[in-house]
C-alpha cells in the first residue's frame, strides 16, 4: 500500500466529517464530525511523515500529537459550551440557537 | 465513531508510528469517546417526536463534501509520489529529541492552552446556583 492509498482514506474520512459538520443539528453530533476532520488531517500528516525521505525527521508525527492535544482541549471546550446551551436552551439543535439574529 | 478510532490508531501503527497510535488510543478512545458518551447521555431527552436529524440544507451539504473529495481525490491521484512502499518508521529517541528542541515552543504553547481549556471547562461546567451560594 501506497501513499496514495492512506491519502484517498483520509479524504474520505474529511469529506464525511464535512457532511455531518455541515447537514447535521445536533450540535454534539456537529462537534463529533470536527473529531472526525481533525483525525483525517492527522492520518495525512503521518502519512506524508512515513513516506518523506528527503527529509528524514519526525515533524509529521510530532505535528500529529499536537493536534490531537488541540483537540481534546476543543472537545472539552466544546462539550461544555454545548451542555451548557442545552441546559438553558433544553434543545441540542443548532437551528434554534438564534438569538443573536433576533 | 469509536471503531474509526480504533481503526485509526491501526493505521498509525501500520505507518510505523506506533507513538501516535499510542496516544490515539489514549485521547479518542479513552478520553474523547467518554466525554461525548457522556455528553450524549446527559442531552438525551428520550422525546418521541424527533425531527429529521439532519438539515434542510442536508442536498447542498452532501454536494459540497462530494466536491470536496473528488478535488482531494484528484490531487492525490494526480500528483506522482514515487512508487516506493517502504515506510520510515519512527524512532522514539529522535522524535523525543526533536519535540524538546525544535518543537519545544509549541510544546510549552500547548501545554498553556491545555491549560486555558481546563480553566474554561471549569468555568463553564459550573452551575450557576453555586455562584449565588458562593456570594
Amino acid at each position: 500500500m501506497g501513499l496514495q492509498a492512506y491519502l484517498i482514506v483520509s479524504a474520505i474520512l474529511f469529506g464525511i466529517g464535512m457532511f455531518g459538520f455541515l447537514a447535521r443539528r445536533n450540535a454534539i453530533l456537529m462537534l463529533i464530525s470536527i473529531e472526525l476532520m481533525l483525525n483525517a488531517v492527522n492520518l495525512s500528516l503521518v502519512a506524508f511523515n512515513a513516506y518523506d525521505y528527503n527529509s528524514p525527521n519526525d515533524a509529521g508525527a510530532i505535528f500529529a500529537l499536537l493536534v490531537m492535544a488541540v483537540a481534546a482541549a476543543e472537545a472539552t471546550v466544546g462539550l461544555a459550551l454545548v451542555i451548557a446551551i442545552i441546559r438553558t436552551r433544553q434543545t441540542p439543535e443548532v437551528d434554534e440557537y438564534s438569538d443573536l439574529k433576533e | 465513531m469509536m471503531v474509526c478510532f480504533g481503526s485509526l490508531a491501526g493505521m498509525y501503527a501500520l505507518l510505523g508510528a506506533p507513538i501516535v497510535a499510542a496516544a490515539q488510543v489514549l485521547i479518542y478512545l479513552g478520553a474523547i469517546s467518554v466525554l461525548i458518551l457522556f455528553a450524549i447521555m446527559l442531552t438525551q431527552a428520550g422525546d418521541a417526536n424527533l425531527p429529521s436529524p439532519f438539515h434542510r440544507q442536508v442536498w447542498a451539504a452532501a454536494l459540497v463534501a462530494l466536491v470536496a473529495v473528488g478535488l482531494i481525490g484528484w490531487a492525490v491521484t494526480a500528483t506522482d509520489w514515487g512508487n516506493s512502499t517502504v515506510i520510515l518508521g519512527i524512532v522514539l529517541n529522535t522524535m523525543a529529541a526533536a519535540l524538546f528542541n525544535a518543537y519545544a515552543l509549541p510544546f510549552e504553547v500547548l501545554s498553556l492552552l491545555l491549560l486555558a481549556a481546563i480553566i474554561g471547562a471549569i468555568y463553564l461546567a459550573r452551575r450557576p446556583e453555586d455562584d449565588e451560594k458562593a456570594n
